[in-house]
């Protein structure tokens, strides 16, 4: 174990700016991405569903 | 037999059949890219010992190579998708190189933003225009060229063509990049992992790198995946089978 107390690990020895800058921003990405992702299929889908919606009322 | 076999490719090659096949893959894609990630950051905080000349800053060599390796295969799987596409004339190419460019982007993005933190401290300076720093960055610049091209045309096949050969062209940066450290004097160490000479890391940090990297390209397949059916649906809106969805029906 590297660390003796939480506040030395988040100090990563003088480059805590540096370390927790670069898995910051790799973590903020790697979740926005995959959320915005999904998000592309769900808006495609709603306005399929309202297409085929539309289409049932005008054979109805 | 074989012919038996091709069929059976070729029936996947088609986004009637790969789009259900996708969403069956991503959860376990997911779960792959937790059973990598979890160890793989456990060894890159509390494992992997302090280095004895870069301190703890040396850490963020665990997202930086994973990042920088995948920036460069994506762009690898993406141009084999388009120069497939642009051969064979397959729906499912393009989307696939589509579906790929963003995801790319962000780890050429991520290598580069990576390297800049891991340099002040190092180096002194955020940035230096040695050739390894210039190609990553011209990377990052192809897949915003691709991305960019690709929205600027409206008919997708006329896009996915344009596209491919953008990034068929681009193709010879790869190179570039990963012999760099080689061919010129760079202030980029050269690789510590490389396929014809042994390792020159401790065995916890590469492990480490290792897991971390395996983790990055299960994320990217799983993220590719779920793009490429958005993608999908979007393209074949028209087309009876997507009609027939149970998501779509409902």
């Amino acid at each position: 174990m590297n660390w003796g107390s939480p506040a030395e690990f988040f100090a990563m020895g003088g480059y805590g700016l540096y370390v927790w800058g670069s898995f910051g921003v790799c973590a903020v990405l790697m979740i926005v991405e995959p959320i915005l992702a999904s998000r592309r299929r769900s808006d495609i889908l709603r306005s399929l569903r309202r297409e085929s919606l539309a289409d049932k009322l005008d054979s109805q | 037999m074989s012919n038996n076999k091709i069929i059976h490719w070729f029936k996947f090659a088609s986004p009637q059949s790969f789009y259900p096949l996708a969403g069956k893959m991503i959860p376990w894609f997911w779960g792959l890219t937790a059973v990598f990630l979890i160890p793989g950051l456990w060894i890159s905080f509390f494992v992997a010992p302090t280095d004895f000349q870069q301190g703890e800053g040396y850490r963020i060599i665990f997202i930086h190579v994973p990042a920088a390796w995948m920036s460069m295969f994506i762009y690898l799987v993406m141009a084999t998708w388009a120069g497939l596409g642009l051969a064979l004339n397959t729906r499912l190419s393009g989307m696939m190189a589509q579906a790929l460019a963003p995801t790319g982007a962000i780890m050429a993005f991520l290598s580069l933003w990576t390297g800049a933190l891991w340099g002040k401290p190092m180096w002194g300076a955020w940035w230096v225009w040695d050739a390894r720093l210039t190609s990553a960055l011209i990377l990052f610049f192809l897949y915003i060229g691709f991305i960019a091209l690709q929205a600027a045309i409206d008919d997708a096949r006329r896009a996915d063509k344009a596209g491919a050969i953008l990034a068929l062209v681009g193709v010879v940066n790869v190179p570039i990049i990963y012999f760099s450290v080689k061919w010129w004097n760079t202030l980029h160490q050269g690789a510590s992992v490389s396929l014809t000479k042994a390792p020159t890391m401790a065995t916890t940090m590469l492990w480490g790198m290792l897991l971390m990297a395996l983790a990055f390209w299960m994320y990217s397949i799983a993220v590719a995946l779920t793009r490429v059916r958005a993608i999908i649906l979007e393209r074949e809106a028209h087309t009876e089978w997507v009609k027939e969805l149970d998501e779509v029906k409902a």
